[in-house]
């Protein structure tokens, strides 16, 4: 999602810990477990993370799973720029980043992974500039917080890290010690006098 | 996150190294893109681009064709030959009954210096000049750019050396101007009559000996004579200039260092440069072309995002 890249700093916000450090490895170390519970030795499943933000949750994903099946997982990262809605309905134009997809994912089981689920628009250009790759066999959706009642769409994940209910005027920030120099999900409220 | 400074593509006169250095590091994900099993997107779905062209082109119109199809808009294509241009209507006359058809983007060749510059001040659409005469072809000298950044890693500091018809050429212009705003030094060389007179002004070096000048430099672009444009004889045959200018596989084996060649197209084999260079694995001529098709996907695609929605 991209509102992590909104500048939190400038806005009037009231930040509170959804996830601290401690619990983003316990949901990290679940989730594992439960793609492990549906994908058994991983024989055909590739994860594929969401740029720009979705791409850490598949590192953090990828080096438990290597630890606790003592193998090598395949990842992706896919950039969706030239298939977002918004083109021509933002101020700038989006600037891509780096699509690294090496392997053919004909008839492979697909996890798609995004830090937050919110309007399910990211998901849906995901969806559609995975396809320009050829056709996988399933896809399945993981998100770290899934942002309920929100949806434009009629998508929801199959794997969750946490759900929260928030207001469209909140934030949610997924952090990662490699970018912002901790594992935290904050929640960012507008303040009343703010 | 960033937007181009300028509203159409005119020519590199007008863009910022910024500019330039944005189409290019977009071009890369169109690289990416046009190397997939599906090579297209759907990102200009609701852009109409009409193609106009009053000169012939091969490749520039092919590759303007690939781009805007591979970025999902549609397309119009119109040659000068078999139009109502030749019944003596006027240019603006042309393009506005296009217009008038919906159209976003008007991609046109043109043989006047200045048409496209001409066209931007009159209608409501965004130019992409695919070159005016002798006067500039924007997107070739980004294309050329990418290509040389590719293969080299940067332009900063590189060693660039333009030979034959500097003077009617249109890449060429170009092409300093594009090399010059990333950093690199670009010289000329070609016969005397063939360098414009006053072109030390734009601060290129200029060399009358090829030999001299492939030692000087990293990469090499060989432009093609343009006899359709000369008017007069300028060098007394074609012979005597691809004995001096021509470019052949013992003078490449024979410098101190590997340099990289490049041609704009369409090649003259055995005039500019010869077969077995042209086809050696220092030639990056069909690269080039590859590379035309990502750097103009990226030229639509943020001139596009400017485009106000009804």
């Amino acid at each position: 999602m991209h509102e992590c890249i909104i500048p939190l700093s400038l806005l009037s916000m009231d930040k509170q810990v959804i996830l601290h450090p401690k619990q983003v490895e316990l949901t990290i170390n679940r989730l594992c477990y439960q793609l492990i519970e549906n994908h058994n030795q991983f024989e055909n499943t590739v994860l594929i993370g969401l740029q720009p933000r979705g791409i850490h949750v598949v590192t953090r994903l990828k080096k438990r799973l290597e630890e606790i099946l003592k193998k090598e997982i395949k990842c992706g990262n896919l950039d969706i720029t030239f298939y977002r809605d918004d083109f021509r309905r933002r101020e700038r134009p989006l600037i891509p980043s780096a699509t690294n997809i090496d392997f053919s994912i004909e008839n492979k089981r697909i996890v798609l992974i995004d830090d937050v689920l919110f309007t399910g628009r990211t998901i849906r250009s995901g969806l559609d500039a995975l396809l320009a790759y050829g056709r996988p066999k399933n896809v399945e959706l993981l998100c770290m917080i899934d942002r309920r009642f929100k949806r434009h769409l009629p998508i929801q994940a199959d794997y969750v890290g946490k759900t929260v209910d928030s207001l469209v005027s909140e934030r949610v920030s997924v952090e990662w010690s490699e970018m912002e120099g901790i594992d935290q999900v904050l929640l960012y409220s507008v303040e009343a006098n703010g | 996150m960033d937007n181009l400074s300028v509203e159409h593509l005119i020519g590199i006169k007008d863009l910022t190294r910024r500019d330039i250095e944005l189409i290019l590091d977009t071009a890369t994900s169109f690289k990416e893109v046009i190397n997939r099993p599906i090579k297209k997107v759907p990102t200009l779905r609701d852009i109409t681009i009409a193609n106009l062209f009053f000169e012939n082109s091969t490749r520039t119109k092919l590759s303007f064709e690939l781009a805007e199809k591979r970025l999902s808009a549609d397309v119009v294509n119109f040659s000068a030959s078999g139009s109502s241009v030749k019944k003596g209507e006027t240019l603006v006359d042309t393009v506005n009954n296009i217009l008038s058809m919906k159209v976003d983007m008007v991609v046109m060749r043109h043989a006047s210096p200045g048409a496209a510059k001409f066209l931007s001040d009159r209608i409501n659409a965004k130019v992409i000049n695919a070159g005016d005469g002798t006067h500039e072809h924007p997107t070739q000298a980004l294309l050329d750019a990418y290509t040389i950044r590719e293969k080299l890693g940067t332009l900063e500091g590189k060693k660039v050396v333009i030979v034959g018809d500097i003077l009617h050429s249109r890449v060429a212009l170009s092409n300093i101007l594009c090399l010059q705003k990333l950093g690199a030094e670009v010289m000329v060389c070609g016969p005397t009559t063939l360098i414009p007179k006053h072109i030390g002004k734009l601060g290129v070096l200029v060399s009358h000996n090829l030999r001299a000048a492939l030692e000087w430099c990293d990469v090499a672009n060989m432009l093609r004579i343009q006899l359709e444009r000369q008017d007069v004889k300028f060098f007394p045959s074609l012979r005597e200039y691809s004995m001096l200018f021509g470019l052949d596989k013992n003078m490449l084996d024979s410098l101190s260092k590997e340099i990289v060649v490049m041609h704009p197209g369409p090649i003259n084999r055995g005039v500019e440069i010869t077969s077995d260079v042209a086809d050696s694995k220092q030639s990056v001529i069909l690269q080039q072309v590859e590379n035309g098709v990502a750097v103009r996907m990226a030229v639509i695609y943020l001139l596009a995002a400017k485009i106000d929605r009804q």
